[in-house]
């Protein structure tokens, strides 16, 4: 197959493009936020997702989070198998809407907070965590 | 010299606190926000040789977050076989109708200091007593029961619960006397290579402490933590199964948990310990 | 895995009325996720702690779906606002339909 000069360069630009997109959550992890969302647009911002940027062990991982004004949030770990980690719903007498949790990742991965706020909006955050192997497999 | 080159490497980086992301840290490690931890000591005597001037619970070489996890009992999961050794403390087993207590009484009483001083020489027996085999003494003499298998769960646990109750002493084994043969046998295995790797325990935790290997950053290999709750795999962990997961990770035929070599070894690895709290359960990665 | 099954909640024994206090938990348990072979190569079950909750006075302070990446061992710390005196009671629902339950009382005054 011959590309033209025009097509070469849109091509390139195509991968400039895909580079420089943000990281997208992998198919389950979409349909996952989807579920919980309805569809509804999801906004950057509003909620405080603390994760370490490098994980002692993949298999204890702190994360917190927090969404003021949210009534409940969804927890992703946008690389695992089954991207789904926890679903907090807050009652009428939860003292804030924050939790904190340990868990498993399978490699370096994004998690994904989706916050539904009381007006029924959405917003979301997202941290990298890097999974390390450890020293010579102990 | 290599060592002193080492030294010197690490004294620059503590002067330099931008590049010091392998180093120890400088924490505290206070317990349930009441109990200053002594996790950082003056080597023994006997390690004048090795050029340590500073022993260093492994504590110092995890990241925050697994340090908080160790400094509240609530958070330490290690605590949770804690509490399931105190039934087991308080149930009868074997044929001579006994449990743990019907001796000892409480453990916060009768089992203070004790983790800190083992193993320990026993002059009845003739013999150098590690933790679990005085528990399993206890188990199949004294109560006519079963012993726990060395690097079980149940064992673990019960090390812990008794760990628990020296937390805050300082580890003080002896190493001279009758027990001084073994002594310097734990000594020659701490300085043998071993495996494909040709790795000793001094390869990584005396010459190399502080440094990445891969991803992970090297302790001095201290036990005063022990048992630990490992991240990793999410239960405790004794400190023969961690010697077995070392030589292993050399690539090499390991000793047996139990075994005449690993007892050696943990006299003389505890005895590098001397001086640091006893943290067990303690919480690494 | 209904044995051995151990809850923990960490809370304070008072508070004054309408404080928010802080509530740490752990409950003892493997949470096998299903991703997981046996030394035969055959795929190990899931088993896990699905559902965790918390009320006070039978309102709800959170509610928790839980899936197989929560680690062994779960750990969960949050919030409760306490409108007077009662009692707390935690409730974690395992897949082979076992309930553990913990109650703490909170005085206020």
């Amino acid at each position: 197959m011959d590309f033209t000069r025009r097509e070469t360069l849109a091509l390139g630009a195509g991968a400039v493009a895909l580079t420089v997109l943000p990281f997208r959550v992998n198919a389950a992890a979409e349909d996952a936020i989807a579920a919980f969302t309805g569809g509804a647009a999801v906004a950057d911002g509003g909620v405080n997702l603390t994760a370490p940027e490098i994980a002692e062990n993949g298999n204890t991982v702190p994360i917190s989070v927090s969404a003021e004004g949210a009534t409940a949030i969804m927890l992703l770990a946008a690389g695992n198998p089954t991207p789904g980690v926890a679903t907090y719903t807050f009652g009428e007498l939860a003292g804030s809407a924050a939790a904190s949790t340990r868990i498993r990742l399978a490699g370096t991965q994004d998690v994904v907070a989706v916050a539904k706020m009381a007006d029924g909006s959405f917003a979301q955050a997202r941290s990298t965590v890097k999974v390390t192997i450890g020293g010579c497999g102990g | 010299m290599k060592f002193k080159a080492l030294t010197a490497v690490a004294a620059l980086m503590v002067a330099m606190p931008a590049i010091t992301l392998a180093d120890p840290d400088d924490d505290t490690l206070v317990l349930n926000g009441e109990t200053e931890m002594v996790t950082k000591a003056a080597a023994p005597a006997h390690m004048e040789e090795t050029g340590i001037d500073t022993v260093m619970s492994g504590w110092h070489f995890r990241n925050d977050d697994t340090q908080a996890m160790q400094a509240d009992d609530f958070d330490n999961p290690g605590m949770l076989a804690v509490e399931s050794a105190i039934e087991a403390w308080n149930t009868v087993e074997g044929e001579a109708g006994k449990s743990c207590a019907s001796c000892h009484g409480a453990a916060e009483d009768s089992m203070k200091g004790i983790r800190a001083v083992y193993p320990k020489w026993n002059e009845t027996a003739g013999e150098l007593r590690t933790l679990a085999m005085q528990v399993n003494d206890c188990r199949t003499n004294q109560m006519k029961a079963e012993p726990y298998k060395y690097d079980s769960g149940p064992m673990a646990a019960m090390e812990a619960l008794i760990s628990v109750q020296s937390r805050g002493m300082p580890v003080n084994v002896a190493i001279d006397g009758p027990v001084q043969a073994i002594w310097e046998k734990g000594k020659e295995l701490y300085y043998t290579r071993t495996g494909i790797l040709e790795l000793s325990c001094a390869s990584c935790h005396e010459e190399n402490y502080g440094n990445m290997i891969r991803a992970d950053h090297l302790s001095q290999g201290q036990i005063n933590g022990f048992p630990t709750y490992r991240l990793k795999n999410a239960k405790l962990n004794t400190v023969h199964g961690r010697f077995k997961g070392c030589v292993r990770d050399t690539r090499a035929e390991t000793y047996k948990p139990g075994s005449e070599e690993f007892i050696a070894l943990e006299l003389y690895v505890a005895s590098r310990g001397n001086g640091l709290s006893v943290e067990g359960p303690s919480v690494r990665n | 895995m209904a044995d051995g099954v151990k809850p923990r909640v960490k809370a304070p024994k008072s508070a004054s009325a309408g404080e928010v206090v802080t509530l740490k938990t752990l409950i003892s348990h493997n949470m096998e996720s299903g991703q997981r072979k046996d030394k035969s190569g055959n795929p190990i079950p899931r088993s896990i702690i699905n559902r965790f909750t918390c009320e006070f006075n039978g309102a709800s302070v959170i509610d928790v779906k839980m899936e197989p990446a929560i680690s062994t061992n779960p750990y969960f710390e949050f919030e409760a606002k306490i409108p007077e005196a009662g009692d707390l009671k935690f409730t974690w629902y395992d897949d082979d339909g076992s309930v553990y339950e913990e109650t703490k009382s909170i005085k206020v005054g």
